[in-house]
């Protein structure tokens, strides 16, 4: 009886879901109406699909999108790779406190805020040093790594803190050389930490739309830029149908990447079952 | 690993031994490596911008590129006047424009806040009651719309909320009302984006918080023949509150920010701070007073970020 679920529970937890997909579901639906009129169901058609891939402006934003979000989401995960190996290794160093606030503060700071005051950086250095000359690719690039490479951090540090230290101090007694641990050991471990990371970090750059207001130059549209200005003119039936697009995608890649993951896990624990079995 | 063969390989080279060598010598160790990269990257890229921001919010605004005054400026026989200028701070105080949309920013995200704790705290508590087999699944379902665009499920509210959207189709085909209810640009539907945006950053740390339970202390109490939902008072409820505080700051802090959800859902009157900086730096191009909003958007957001810090600091330290 204890721990088991109440039928108001069952009930109030279904009508979340059910508000969490709705909006979505409904996207989805009338991706494939005919009408223009989004809303009012005419019967089914792919003609929005269509249109879509027809658009220049959106499939060229879709690339500028995709290259920034692979560079942004690779760099981030080496950077937030060194800090959270930095954090959950070095005890003690000087202003770790500054460092530790630094990663955590990007996580919770409106996007207004960090936008603003990336813009301003970048205008105040190009005054100084002429570098970066005008905001594009490269400004949206590094403020995207910024404030991605915190989320990083966090899921690197958090998956560093549950692994057990002693693998690689045997390694280290053994004579192996930092470096060489962290390669032959640390690394491998770690690996599907960093792969979602790197999911992440390409996630957040791929959606944002506020930072990147205020980072990005002519010619440097990202797909929520165009978005947003197509939106603000009301609903369009080939947003829908990118939305559907998108969707699917990161449906594919959640459920994938949770059998993955559970199918790692259940190796892991049979892998230290047979050791532990060796050892009797 | 080909990876570890490779650095090997790198290491016997002697070029590489004795640039390593000089490199230790100057005092660059792998540890300083490993600290120093991100923490040049951090203070460069994070903690300078935000003196440049406090720096220009008290500047003169300018005609030019960039639309602001230096704050230092070289007057005759090279004398450095520093030029403050509060005036930025004044009019955030004195226009009532400012004061209500500060105002209405915290109380529209307190009050979207405890909407999400009323909506979000039952999916976590079900969530954490469930099988271990369908709660993987069930997790899955809170973050599949963490992962999909921000923008675009705001956006499919419009198509729900508007005057001959979703809702009030179904409705007045269902004969309960005549004329469609005005959703869109109310106040009501900012309320409904952010509560639907940030649901699943409620719905996760009281989610983690609920599944490590100590269940026997409710089995304890129903043999002792407490109500459940006595226990659940008594019992659950006050142990889920590092839960129900880190959530409620996750939506809290970034929903008094918020652009996006005001600017598609709301109407022209319900100003919130994030967009009347948004306002002052795309359209009036008022780079200082925007800097001056900036700063005091962060003053009132210090304290809610503290209480994060130090409710998921004591998480982290039961866990050690």
């Amino acid at each position: 009886m204890i721990g088991r679920r109440s039928f108001l529970v069952t009930t109030l937890m279904s009508l979340g879901f059910a508000f969490l997909y709705i909006p979505i579901l409904s996207m989805v639906v009338f991706s494939f109406n005919e009408s223009r009129l989004v809303t009012v169901w005419a019967g089914f058609s792919t003609k929005w699909y269509l249109e879509l891939l027809q658009n220049d402006q959106i499939i060229n934003a879709a690339k500028l999108s995709l290259k920034i979000a692979a560079i942004n989401a690779t760099g981030a995960v080496i950077l937030g790779t060194l800090a959270g190996l930095a954090l959950s290794r070095f005890r003690r160093f000087k202003g770790r406190t500054l460092m530790t606030g630094m990663t955590t503060a990007p996580l919770v700071m409106p996007e207004v805020i960090t936008g603003l005051s990336m813009l301003l950086l970048f205008v105040a250095m190009e005054q100084i040093f002429g570098w970066p000359a005008g905001r594009g690719v490269t400004t949206i690039t590094i403020a995207h790594m910024t404030f991605s490479m915190a989320y990083v951090t966090v899921v690197i540090q958090s998956r560093l803190s549950t692994l057990d230290e002693s693998l690689e101090e045997a390694a280290l007694d053994l004579g192996a050389r930092p470096a060489k641990v962290f390669f032959l050991i640390t690394l491998p471990i770690i690996f599907p930490a960093i792969l979602a990371g790197w999911l992440l970090a390409f996630t957040l750059s791929w959606d944002d739309l506020v930072i990147t207001s205020f980072v990005s130059g002519p010619g440097s549209s990202t797909l929520p830029l165009v978005i947003f200005s197509k939106v603000r003119l009301g609903v369009s039936p080939d947003i829908n149908a990118l939305a559907t697009i998108m969707v699917t995608i990161v449906a594919i890649g959640i459920v994938s990447t949770g059998l993955y993951m559970q199918a790692q896990e259940r190796r892991r624990e049979r892998d230290v079952q047979a050791a532990l079995a060796l050892n009797q | 690993m080909i990876l570890a063969e490779l650095v090997a390989w790198i290491r016997a080279f002697g070029p590489y031994r004795w640039a390593s060598n000089r490199l230790s010598d100057w005092g660059l160790t792998g540890r300083t490596v490993v600290i120093g990269i991100p923490y040049l990257w951090l203070i460069l890229f994070f903690l300078i911008p935000f003196i440049i921001v406090l720096k220009i919010s008290v500047s003169d605004i300018r005609l030019g590129m960039p639309p602001y005054e230096p704050l230092m400026q070289w007057i005759e026989h090279q004398v450095v006047t520093l030029k403050v200028n509060l005036g930025n701070y004044a009019f955030l105080f004195e226009d009532a424009l400012y004061r209500n949309a500060y105002l209405n920013s915290i109380l529209t995200a307190a009050g979207s806040t405890i909407l999400c704790l009323l909506v979000g705290y039952p999916m976590a508590y079900g969530i954490a009651r469930t099988s271990p087999s369908w709660r993987n699944l069930l997790l899955m379902m809170v973050m599949l719309p963490f992962w999909t665009s921000f923008l675009l499920r705001v956006y499919a509210w419009i198509g729900i909320l508007k005057n001959n959207g979703l809702i009030n189709n179904v409705l007045m085909a269902m004969g309960v009302i005549d004329e469609p209810i005005v959703m869109l640009q109310t106040d009501f539907a900012v309320y409904v984006g952010i509560v639907y945006s940030y649901l699943p950053f409620m719905v996760l740390p009281l989610y983690a918080n609920l599944e490590k339970m100590d269940l026997t202390l409710l089995e304890a109490a129903a043999d002792l023949g407490c109500h459940p939902i006595k226990a659940f008072l008594t019992i659950t409820l006050p142990l889920s509150m590092p839960g129900v505080i880190a959530g409620s700051m996750l939506v809290f802090i970034p929903a008094v920010g918020e652009f996006v959800i005001p600017a598609l859902l709301g109407g022209p009157d319900s100003l919130m701070i994030g967009r009347v900086l948004w306002e002052e730096f795309f359209h009036n191009r008022d780079w200082p007073v925007a800097s001056a909003v900036a700063i005091a958007m962060l003053i009132l957001l210090v304290g809610p970020i503290m209480i994060l810090q130090y409710t998921q600091g004591r998480q982290a330290g039961v866990h050690r």
